[in-house]
């Protein structure tokens, strides 16, 4: 009797963990299911390098969206990282532990604000900022990327901090000891042991500004166009599903689909490579 | 031994972590060019005190020390005093050894290159003189590039001396350097420190009693963060009975 309640307990643990493996796999089936026949039919190259998106006459050119997301990731990159790094190494070597104990909690509350609510502050104090004072519809490259960057730090901050935590306090004591200033023993010693985990925490922050909607639609402009400068509004691939999920019909949604599939593909490869470089570390 | 002997004095020192007393009112003068060691069970304040020694210890919070250290008559603890020119001046080498994650040759050019502008041929002279007196040099002068890592964990401590050797420094403090290490490691480090102490003032912390009375000039007993008894003849003739206790192996 008691060894059948052990076999049927690991049987309902191992249903539950196959129901989520389950609902990645029909995610991932359904998308390349209904997005594939169009790549087919447009053609890899047309479809990924085509410049012009007019789905309701048969044009379907990606590649002003995979600019779009790659300068407003990029941006949010340039801006959030070293804001982030900086926080992660004050908080893990100057903060004195009452400011810790403040800081650590509050940096994580940013990740619980819900996107729709940077969107929001974006639209309404930093769209109009830009438009004032740099010129352009406000909405903009440079806007969506200043509001990624803030929507990133949790990520950045948490994982470069806890990798440079999980360094042997002796190579601190030895690089001290050895007559190194603080800042020295951090730049020389501290950041290129915690190389790794400083890496993966960008590329899984960059991973998450990619796949960032909500926030994107309100303060992006959404033109499909190919930017001139950081001024100018873009479309990103995620927010053209946004966008035009609600009226796309048969086609014109299957290239919706075919757009996640290449989003699918661009994160995947972020976060094999974030995996792959932790695991280099640790093996 | 007459005054301008003298290396380190330790005048009424106490230490705290926090509200706990770990070492009481403690009195010593380490004179130069002698291997001093302090050995005793643990808990007795002997890796504090070496800590104290070059003020690695402030890298804990809420510590607090009492007295005075003085090291060629001038205190440590002065404000005015850089803490990073004192841990040039006392280098340290620890338990278990710490390579950076480095080449052999960059791990022992490291100090050398940061402190103090050299040229390129300096630095090789210093590093390979660095890795001789620590006795690295035969095994590894036909692969200074590789990773320090791949060093066994004999080397990899005299690779931690030769870093420290780099550096010139005045004093070494040895923490229990050699507990983790083969005895073959250990008679080789302990060679080139009676060699070394020409030059430097030597401050260890032996692993073990038969250690400290292979390589001392003077020993002192440390019990319970109190120094119990200091001296050359320590060994064969102790003063007090705890001493006499704990290097016959009554208890410890």
């Amino acid at each position: 009797m008691k060894k059948f309640k052990e076999n049927l307990s690991g049987r309902i643990f191992l249903l539950f963990a196959l129901s989520s493996i389950s609902a990645l796999a029909l995610i991932t089936v359904f998308i390349v299911v209904r997005g594939i026949p169009i790549i087919s039919d447009v053609g890899i190259m047309d479809f990924v390098f085509g410049m012009n998106w007019a789905p309701t006459e048969g044009e379907y050119g990606i590649f002003p969206m995979i600019v779009g997301t790659v300068a407003v990731s990029l941006g949010a990159g340039l801006i959030g990282v070293p804001i982030g790094l900086c926080c992660s190494i004050f908080l893990s070597e100057f903060a004195p532990p009452f400011i810790t104990t403040v800081f650590r909690p509050a940096i994580q509350l940013l990740a619980g604000i819900p996107s729709v609510v940077y969107g929001f502050w974006g639209l309404i104090f930093i769209v109009p900022l830009i438009r004032d004072y740099l010129g352009g519809p406000g909405l903009s490259i440079l806007a969506a990327s200043i509001i990624l960057a803030i929507m990133i730090l949790p990520t950045v901050v948490s994982i470069s901090e806890v990798s440079l935590l999980a360094l042997p306090r002796q190579y601190k004591e030895g690089a001290l000891a050895l007559g190194l200033t603080h800042w020295q023993t951090i730049r020389c010693v501290m950041l290129p042991a915690a190389k790794s985990g400083i890496v993966a925490a960008v590329i899984l922050g960059i991973g998450r500004a990619i796949g960032e909607t909500m926030a994107v639609i309100m303060i992006v402009g959404n033109a499909v166009a190919m930017p001139e400068s950081i001024l100018d509004p873009v479309r990103t691939l995620t927010t053209n599903i946004g966008i035009e999920m609600g009226y796309a019909t048969g086609i014109h949604q299957e290239a919706l689909f075919a757009t996640g599939i290449i989003l699918f593909v661009v994160i995947m490869i972020l976060n094999a490579t974030a995996q792959y470089i932790t695991r280099k570390k640790s093996g | 031994m007459s005054e301008n002997n003298i290396k380190i004095e330790i005048k009424n020192f106490s230490f705290y972590y926090g509200q706990k007393q770990v070492i009481h009112d403690l009195n010593l003068k380490i004179h130069k060019n002698e291997i001093m060691s302090f050995f005793g069970p643990a808990n007795g304040g002997v890796t504090t005190l070496l800590r104290s020694l070059n003020r690695l210890f402030e890298l804990n919070h809420n510590t607090r020390s009492e007295g005075d250290i003085l090291i060629d008559g001038e205190s440590i603890f002065d404000p005015d005093a850089s803490v990073t020119e004192l841990r040039r001046k006392v280098g340290m080498v620890f338990e278990i050894p710490t390579p950076l994650p480095l080449s052999i040759f960059d791990n022992v050019a490291y100090g050398p290159r940061l402190n103090k502008k050299k040229s390129k041929d300096e630095i090789n002279e210093v590093v390979e003189q660095a890795i001789k007196q620590a006795a690295l040099w035969d095994d590894v002068s036909d692969r200074l590039r590789a990773p320090a890592m791949s060093l066994s964990g004999g080397q990899q401590q005299r690779l931690c001396i030769a870093r420290v050797l780099a550096l010139k420094p005045e004093v070494i403090i040895l923490d229990r350097a050699c507990s983790g290490l083969d005895p073959i490691s250990t008679a080789k480090i302990e060679e080139s420190l009676t060699k070394l102490k020409k030059q430097f003032t030597i401050v260890i912390a032996p692993h073990n009693v038969q250690q400290a009375m292979r390589i001392s000039d003077r020993a002192a007993f440390m019990l319970m963060g109190y120094l119990v008894e200091a001296g050359a003849d320590i060994f064969t003739h102790p003063q007090d009975q705890r001493t006499d206790d704990y290097i016959t192996g009554r208890f410890g």
